[in-house]
């Protein structure tokens, strides 16, 4: 049985349309207008126990919103959702407890106490037993080695810091679904890494469902198999990740050293990069082979290597394109 | 119950640990909170002074009546107005919607935690006011403690008040214009501004089927003494009665305005 199930999920906000200038603001007072913003649109899908599985979009794409939604803080406008076993929107103590979503650099911490103090209110908030309390408190500061962060007030630790003990206190209830919208915000690479090397510790040991946003694709590289794509609140893609280059990645990676001086290549393909000896080219993925073919045959080759363009790009270029029509023929259901 | 106490223990205990690392404000905010009755002290003792007893008040009754107004100030106090509008417009209360416990419980009792601090800063300034203008009272044990159950009663109940209009940002992030024409209906019919022996008969009546009242004027006139054994009964079933009306107020009202939030600014 799937952790989450998502079934035509829709958020649409009612928001008033303000437009500029101080008469249009005095209109504003008599006659208010509005128009629904739709932030999420027929989202479906579903987790499996222990999937680990990222979560992209652009900004606005309409990721926060669902989550939010999956984890009882939003009321859907359509469609329904079940996380296990449990519909959200009710937001049963039960679920609450089985549930966490950590937003990157947010702090639901008390700003002013020692870290150990929240992680206490949270012991009394979840009614978690003592013996749980103390194992899992043991456990998880070794391996977000926030040992020595626990003494002191929160205002007093670094925005890294302050989202390590984010998590542990999240996850000191140990919730089997997990909704991590943009954890590693703002932090620097080692602590991404940090957080990253904990997430997938505590998939692993607890075999918890994890939905990921992240805007650094190293997180989801390093987490995820699979990956949702959204754009525009709808859903573009749902699949492997090594799929994602091949439906949306139109171009391949092609770097050529020759012996010698290089000469033009332009005839081959678009040039990325360039040097006296060596080229990179991006050229459609259906041509890569006649390509490479040539380039082997016409020049004096040392090296040639094939590659899909970084995962980063593929997803840029697949929401800079902006073509709704191609986006919805793309769309997988 | 058994899952709600150790909440309530926790979260008092922390805002007592909150407030004493700020203790030099927190004296500063009890005296701020102080201010109003004292002006209120000093312009009815005058009146009182040049014009004599006012239905049955005099100097020594309006002393007594706003030393005591302080204290219970202290008891009273619950969210400020506009902590609501910000707790929401800000997507702050999304935290605490996260938890499984309603954010009821540990508002109330991180204020009632509270107050232990800032009624053990109120204590040196009511010596300062005692000895300054000597009211006439001398409340017994049971006077004491009956006060002291009223002065809780009290401050649930305003509590609750301010919980349910607060529960109004949901529908419109800009609440708190309703929450100041509140506090200025509680200011007159609650004994704020003046003992409800001042006012007219028929504000009387109606501050007695208001919740008002029964948050500031009746713990006062507990403590000094002003009311018969029957009159305490009837107060004290009327503090029950309003904490059971806008509790379950807030239950009815909680479920749907919590599906009016937009998370936004989270």
């Amino acid at each position: 049985m799937p952790s989450v199930v998502v079934e035509g999920l829709t958020k649409t906000f009612k928001v008033p349309v303000r437009e500029e200038g101080f008469l249009n603001s005095l209109k504003s007072l008599v006659n208010r207008t509005y128009r629904n913003v739709e932030a999420v649109k027929d989202m479906s899908f579903t987790l499996e126990p222990g999937e680990v599985v990222g979560f992209l979009g652009p900004n606005g794409a309409g990721k926060t919103t669902t989550l939010k939604m999956l984890s009882g803080l939003l009321y859907p406008s359509a469609g329904h959702a079940q996380v296990i076993g449990f519909d959200p929107s009710e937001r049963e103590a039960e679920f609450l407890t089985k549930v966490a979503l950590i937003m990157g650099n947010r702090n639901s911490l008390m700003w002013d106490l020692p870290v150990a103090d929240s992680l206490d209110v949270r012991k009394a908030i979840y009614s978690i037993g003592d013996a749980d309390y103390r194992s899992r408190r043991e456990r998880f500061t070794e391996m977000l080695d926030v040992g020595d962060l626990l003494t002191k007030p929160v205002r007093n630790l670094s925005l890294g810091e302050r989202m390590k003990v984010e998590i542990l206190a999240a996850l000191l209830p140990a919730p089997p679904v997990l909704f991590l919208d943009e954890p590693t915000l703002g932090l620097d690479l080692s602590m991404q890494k940090r957080i990253r090397s904990f997430v997938a510790d505590y998939a692993g040991e607890e075999g918890a469902t994890i939905l990921l946003t992240s805007h650094y694709m190293a997180d989801v590289t390093a987490l995820c198999e699979r990956v949702i794509v959204i754009h525009r609140g709808a859903k573009l893609f749902d699949g492997d990740l090594s799929e994602l280059s091949d439906r949306f990645g139109a171009l391949k990676t092609i770097t050529v050293s020759v012996t010698g001086s290089l000469p033009d290549v332009s005839g081959y393909g678009a040039v990325t990069e360039r040097t006296a000896d060596k080229a990179v080219l991006a050229v459609p993925r259906g041509e890569v082979a006649g390509v490479a073919a040539r380039l082997l045959a016409e020049l004096d080759v040392l090296d040639l290597s094939i590659e899909d363009p970084p995962i980063e790009d593929v997803i840029e270029s697949t929401f800079a394109s902006g073509d709704d029509q191609a986006a919805a023929a793309a769309r997988v259901e | 119950m058994n899952r709600l106490l150790p909440i309530y223990l926790v979260e008092g205990k922390a805002a007592v640990q909150r407030q004493a690392q700020y203790r030099g404000a927190a004296f500063i905010s009890v005296l701020g909170f102080l201010i109003e009755p004292i002006v209120y002290l000093i312009v009815w003792r005058t009146v009182a002074e040049q014009a004599g007893d006012i239905n049955g008040y005099g100097v020594d009754e309006f002393t007594s009546y706003y030393i005591v107004w302080t204290l219970v100030r202290v008891f009273n106090l619950a969210l400020a107005p506009g902590a609501w509008d910000w707790w929401v417009r800000t997507g702050r209360i999304a935290n605490d919607l996260l938890h499984p416990v309603n954010p009821y419980h540990r508002q109330l009792a991180g204020m009632a935690g509270a107050k232990v601090v800032w009624i053990t800063l109120w204590i040196p300034v009511a010596v300062f006011l005692t000895v300054l203008f000597r009211p006439q009272f001398s409340p017994s044990l049971l006077e004491g403690t009956v006060f002291f159950v009223t002065a809780w009663a009290g401050y649930v109940i305003r509590f609750n008040v301010l919980w349910l209009l607060g529960l109004v940002s949901f529908w419109t992030t800009r609440a708190q214009a309703l929450i100041e024409v509140i506090i200025a209906m509680e200011l007159l019919l609650s004994g704020r501004l003046v003992p409800m022996a001042i006012m007219p008969q028929w504000v009387q009546t109606v501050s007695t089927w208001m919740p008002f009242k029964w948050t500031f004027e009746f713990p006062i006139e507990v403590f000094i003494g002003q009311l018969t054994t029957a009159e305490i009964w009837q107060g004290l079933g009327m503090q029950l009665a309003w904490i059971a009306i806008t509790g379950l107020g807030i239950m009815a009202v909680w479920r749907n305005a919590i599906r009016k939030f937009t998370a936004v600014g989270t």
